[in-house]
Parts: structure tokens; C-alpha cells; sequence
């Protein structure tokens, strides 16, 4: 014991640290901000660090190379001891450290500690928040396979719309013309060392502020900031009722970050690394490539806005949200703390979650994207089959042949990017039908070149089948009455 | 005589010093830059103008549309499968051809060719095209991505050398008209 202070008073003595750490350690902070609500800040640089080690773990053996890098994972996954686990870990850790980021994210805004003073470390708060997400993103494209194959191509068709620039950025982003070698080097260097230098140099600029500013006090209902008081305020609490960081807070931030480390490698263990899928060759189209997981509300966005707000959305959208979150602290820079008395805030973060939860859950089964095996793996069900003519069992046949099955269900199989058919003829007459086959209309192609006459006549003959037993089809009044005035008229002259 | 801190002499050296290191800066900024941005700067036309093989005419049989697959025209050795890229092919009649891009006008997903019902049906969200390429329905603000071919002793040749994107002039130089470099 007495060695090992002697070595650290030697050290000391030339490096001379062990004071101001010391005083770091020990600073005060507001006696009820030594809360559980305080340790997702600790929790995501846990997280952070643990994928700055599992990341160069995997640079040990990675080949940052198009031609070689699906490989390697593959060589990870399987024939390096524990080489599955690392990939999981790391992977696991990106969703970890994202969901974390957020959750302190939440926490900051509903407390107020985006407010004066603290607005500089906010703000840094917003580029590591999109840092982390630029992690997400291009960890995402060096597992090179299929999906980050096809990933890359989103980007780029995103980011072309860009008015002016858009081609170039393109160019910049995919280090040439194409997807290939070039693309994936470079979100190697921005994956490895353009991000995680700044997210290192951030991190520290962040912390830093919450040392000299200190921790935001715990919101109290009517305990207003203002510029002029806050600061001659904050400091007399922490003289008042403070207690030392070290050991009073610490031990809640320890064990957190410690629950969260052994949260991950559970579940990394349990769940094992995310794929890699296909291999990424280009001519293998038989894909439908899906983001990760953080960006799936994204995937559901893009695919349920009307196609002409679709470029607006993209190039406006960010632009707002990220200005809002960047001028928020200069916005609402005093004022009152307490969520219980900010209800637009709370009920901001409420319809964002619900927005981005719905939208996240709509794009796992994805009702937009036509099932395009349906037409030939997934059999009309018996029921609606039974007693029909030939000719409406031929119809059955174009019906599956001519892909419509692709984007409309029967009996809850095949696609939902149109109505279900189940019971069509309900709800449309024959004219109808033959009219919506042949030309289209409210999202659905035009089929009148690609079925002949007959055809079409059989397909809508089956189509007029589908209906409830207790249910009759829809029929066109006008044209009942009309047969029915003309019934006799032509059976007259011909007695 | 005493002079004024910010103007002694080793105020001005300081000031040298950093002029010095300034023009030093911007100096080497200029190599820098160009090699970073060169991707996006150089070589732009002469990928796009390359004409690539998709082999002889026969392969694609009139009233059909078949995948072809091309190797791209700046290949490196660490490119692996992705020096390559494929497209449709759409024979109309002897000497007419359309040759799509394998990229959805939306997002560039693999559209997928469906002869039973002539469609193209992109699994990512749902845009579909007609055999010609025009937008049928779903998502895309615009058909099919077009290459421009031309025929050569019986061969097929395409200008295909870049990635189409719906914001890319490159991609709407694909389908100023139908220019048929044959007839």
C-alpha cells in the first residue's frame, strides 16, 4: 500500500494532476440532482467508450475494401474465436447508444437544462446527437452487404435532390460515379476517424461545460430562471444544500453505466451481431433492402408522404427540426424549469415519440412495399374458389398471373399497397371494376395493354364473386331500371 | 522612448509569424482541396460519355425485356462484384431498344421486371412502371431512368457510367428525347 502512494506521489510530483482532479472529483452539485433521472448523460459516454474499444477491436480484422469486406465478416462471424460476439457487441452498442442519447435528450428538454445558462452545452448536445446518428448511419454501410449496398444508393437519391449542389454531393459522397471501392474508403475514414474525432472532441467540450457551469438544478414549479439572478441563485444553492459529486451522485452514475454494460452484453449475447445480409453484388436484385432500425420511421416517412411533398419534406424538414433544436435555447432561454409547468413541452415530446413510434412500428411490416413473390407463392384461397363457373375460376388464374396479388390480399395473404379484395365486389359494380382494371387510377397502374379482352372479362367475372355470403355485390341502379324498361320494349316486336 | 505593446518589435515578428504560417496554410490548402474534392470534380463527363458493352443484339430477343449486366468503365482492382451494374433491356423491334437503369426514380432500389402483367415494381415502396419505362403508379415523380445506346455491329452499347439519381442532371440528360444514335 505504501508503494504504490509513493508511485503516485512520484508521479504526481512530475505531472502534478492529482489536485485539480481532486477538486473535479469532489465539486458540488445541488443535493437532488444526485438523482436517478441524472445518469443517461454518464450512461451514453459508458456506452460511447465501449464502442470505441469493441470498434477497434473489429478494425483488427476488417477489410475496408468493396471486394473484401463482406468477407471479413463473414470470417468474423464465423472463424475467428469470439469474432461474432465482438460484431455483436458493437452493434448492439449503436442501438444502445442512440436510444441513450435520446433518452437524455428527453430528459434535458423536460427538465430545462437547455436554459440559461447552460444553451452552449445544449447545442453541442444537437451536433452529438446527429454525430451519433452519422455513426449509426455509416456503421451501417461498412457492414457492406446488400442492405448497405442498396443503403448507399437511398442516400444518394436523397441527397441528389439537393437544389444546385445535389450532384455533387452525390459525387463527394460516393467517391465517383458509382457505388464501389471508392465509397465504401471513405465511410471507412468518416466511420474510423472524421466522426469519432469530432464526437471525442465534442464529448470533452460538453463535459466540460457541465463542470463550469454546473449541473442543472432540479426543476422546481415556480423556481423561474432569469439572466440576471440565475447564476448568483444557482451558486448559493450549491453553497446552501450541495453536496460533493464524488461520492454523493457518482454511485448512481456507477452502477447505471455498469447495468448498461451488462445490459448489452446480454443481449448481445442473446441476440448475436446483425447479419451481414447478401453478399453486396449489384447484379442480384432480388433484394428489398430496409434500414437499420433508427432509421426505419424515416423508411416509413418516405413511403407514405404524397410523392410531391416528398423533395420539400427531405430538404426542409431537417433543416427545421435541427434549427428548431438549435435556436430552442435561445428561444425559451428563461423561464420556467418544471415539466409540470411546461405542458406544451410535454406534450411535444408525446406526439413526437408517438409519431416516430407509429411510423417505426408502420415500416416492420411495411404495408407500402407489394409482396412481390405473392402472385406466385401464395395460392386464392380455397373459399373463394369453391362454387364459381370456369370462368370465374379463370379469372382466378389472371387474377394471380397478372401480379395482383402482389399489392392486393386475399384472405390476409399477399400485398397490401392496394386494398384488400376480399370483399370488393361490394363496394364496386362491374362497371367499376372493369373500368379501375383497365385504367388505372388512385394508385393503381393501367392494365388495359397487358389484358386482352377476355381476359379482363374473366378477371372481373371473379372479382364480382368477391363478396360476403350475406352480401349482396353492388349493382348499378340506372342500369337495372334500364333493363328492365327495355326487357319488354324488346320483346315485343319479336313475338 | 517607450512605444505601445502592440507595436514593438516582437509584436510585428508575431505578426509575421502568423501572416507567414496564414500563406503557408492557404498555400497547401489548394492540393488539399482539389484531392478532396476531385471525386466530385474531375472525370465527370468522361464516365458518363464511356460507352460499355452489353454484348451482342441476339441476347435480347424482340417484344422482351431481359437483365444485362455491364462492367463499369473506371474499375479498380478492390471494387469486387461492384465494378459491375445491370439494367433492363427492353428489345422493341430490330433496331429500336430501350435500356433502363436498374434504379427506382424514387429512391434507387432494383426495380424488378414482371412480364405477366408488363410492369416494373419497385419492392422498396411501391413505385411501379409500364414497359416502357413511364411512371405507372406509387411513389416516383417520373418513369424509368433512360441510358442512351447505340447499336454497333450487332453489339449493344450503353452510356451508363454513372449512378442515376432523380436530382442529377446526368439523369435527365437520360431522357432529353429518344435519341437514336442508329437511325
Amino acid at each position: 500500500m505504501r508503494l504504490i502512494s509513493q508511485i503516485g506521489e512520484w508521479f504526481d510530483a512530475r505531472v502534478q494532476l492529482a489536485g485539480a482532479i481532486r477538486e473535479t472529483a469532489e465539486h458540488r452539485v445541488p443535493r437532488q440532482t444526485a438523482s436517478w433521472f441524472y445518469v443517461f448523460g454518464s450512461g451514453a459516454l459508458v456506452v460511447f467508450g465501449m464502442q470505441v474499444v469493441t470498434g477497434i477491436l473489429l478494425a483488427l480484422v476488417y477489410v475496408p475494401t468493396a471486394g473484401e469486406a463482406w468477407n471479413s465478416l463473414q470470417s468474423l462471424n464465423h472463424s475467428i474465436t469470439l469474432g461474432w460476439y465482438i460484431r455483436a457487441l458493437h452493434g448492439w452498442g449503436s442501438n444502445f447508444m442512440v436510444a441513450v442519447v435520446l433518452i437524455h435528450m428527453v430528459q434535458v428538454f423536460l427538465f430545462g437544462a437547455y436554459k440559461f445558462p447552460r444553451e452552449l452545452t445544449w447545442i453541442v448536445g444537437v451536433f452529438l446527437l446527429l454525430m451519433t446518428l452519422g455513426m449509426a448511419f455509416s456503421g451501417q454501410v461498412l457492414r457492406f452487404d446488400q442492405d448497405a449496398f442498396w443503403g448507399i444508393g437511398i442516400g444518394a437519391s436523397i441527397s441528389s435532390r439537393v437544389p444546385v449542389l445535389g450532384p455533387w454531393i452525390v459525387r463527394l459522397l460516393l467517391g465517383g460515379p458509382i457505388i464501389a471501392g471508392a465509397t465504401l474508403s471513405r465511410f471507412f475514414a468518416l466511420h474510423v476517424f472524421v466522426i469519432p474525432g469530432l464526437l471525442i472532441a465534442l464529448v470533452g467540450l460538453h463535459l466540460l461545460m457541465v463542470l463550469k457551469l454546473g449541473i442543472n438544478d432540479w426543476p422546481m414549479p415556480g423556481r423561474i430562471v432569469r439572466k440576471s439572478t440565475y447564476v448568483r441563485e444557482y451558486t448559493e444553492l450549491v453553497e446552501k444544500d450541495g453536496v460533493p459529486f464524488v461520492p454523493a451522485a457518482i454511485w448512481k452514475d456507477l452502477l447505471f453505466g455498469g447495468f448498461l454494460l451488462l445490459l448489452l452484453a446480454s443481449v448481445a449475447a442473446y441476440y448475436g451481431p446483425f447479419g451481414p445480409s447478401g453478399r453486396p453484388d449489384p447484379t442480384i436484385i432480388q433484394t428489398a433492402p430496409r434500414p437499420d432500425y433508427f432509421f426505419l420511421w424515416l423508411y416509413a416517412l418516405l413511403s407514405l408522404l404524397p410523392p410531391q411533398m416528398e423533395t420539400p419534406a427531405l430538404l426542409i424538414g431537417p433543416v427545421i427540426a435541427i434549427g428548431f433544436l438549435l435556436l430552442l435555447p435561445f428561444l425559451f432561454g428563461e423561464g420556467e424549469k418544471s415539466w409540470r409547468r411546461r405542458p406544451v413541452a410535454v406534450l411535444t415530446i408525446a406526439l413526437v415519440a408517438v409519431v416516430l413510434g407509429t411510423f417505426t412500428s408502420l415500416a416492420g411490416h411495411a404495408p407500402w412495399s407489394p409482396v412481390m413473390d405473392a402472385w406466385s407463392g401464395a395460392p386464392v384461397p380455397q373459399k373463394f374458389l369453391e362454387k364459381r363457373t370456369a370462368l370465374e375460376r379463370q379469372g382466378a388464374l389472371v387474377f394471380q398471373l397478372k401480379q395482383c396479388r402482389n399489392c392486393h390480399s386475399l384472405g390476409d395473404a399477399g400485398g397490401k399497397r392496394g386494398p384488400a379484395l376480399d370483399s370488393v365486389a361490394v363496394v364496386q359494380t362491374k362497371d367499376q371494376l372493369i373500368r379501375q382494371v383497365i385504367q388505372g387510377g388512385g394508385n393503381m397502374p393501367a392494365y388495359g395493354k397487358n389484358l386482352s379482352p377476355a381476359e379482363t372479362t374473366a378477371l372481373v367475372a371473379f372479382l364480382e364473386t368477391l363478396h360476403p355470403a350475406s352480401q349482396s355485390p353492388a349493382r348499378d341502379a340506372s342500369r337495372a331500371l334500364a333493363s328492365e324498361t327495355s326487357a319488354p320494349a324488346s320483346a315485343e316486336p319479336h313475338p | 522612448m517607450t512605444l505601445p505593446d502592440n507595436m514593438t518589435r516582437r509584436a510585428l515578428l508575431v505578426k509575421l509569424g502568423i501572416l507567414f504560417n496564414a500563406c503557408v496554410a492557404a498555400l497547401l490548402a489548394v492540393p488539399i482541396l482539389r484531392y478532396l474534392l476531385s471525386s466530385a470534380v474531375a472525370g465527370q463527363k468522361s464516365a458518363y460519355e464511356k460507352w460499355m458493352s452489353l454484348g451482342p443484339l441476339t441476347q435480347f430477343p424482340e417484344g422482351e425485356t431481359r437483365l444485362a449486366t455491364f462492367t463499369n468503365p473506371d474499375v479498380k482492382p478492390w471494387d469486387g462484384k461492384t465494378a459491375e451494374s445491370v439494367c433492363w433491356v427492353r428489345r422493341i423491334d430490330a433496331d429500336h431498344v430501350q435500356v433502363f437503369a436498374i434504379n427506382c426514380a424514387h429512391l434507387g432500389c432494383p426495380v424488378r421486371w414482371f412480364p405477366q402483367s408488363g410492369l416494373f415494381l419497385c419492392p422498396c415502396h411501391g413505385g411501379a412502371y409500364y414497359e416502357d419505362g413511364s411512371r405507372a403508379s406509387g411513389p416516383p415523380e417520373r418513369g424509368l431512368f433512360e441510358y442512351p445506346y447505340k447499336i454497333q455491329d450487332g453489339s449493344l452499347f450503353i452510356q451508363g457510367g454513372e449512378l442515376p439519381t432523380p436530382g442529377s442532371p446526368v439523369a435527365s440528360l437520360y431522357t432529353i428525347e429518344k435519341k437514336l444514335p442508329c437511325a
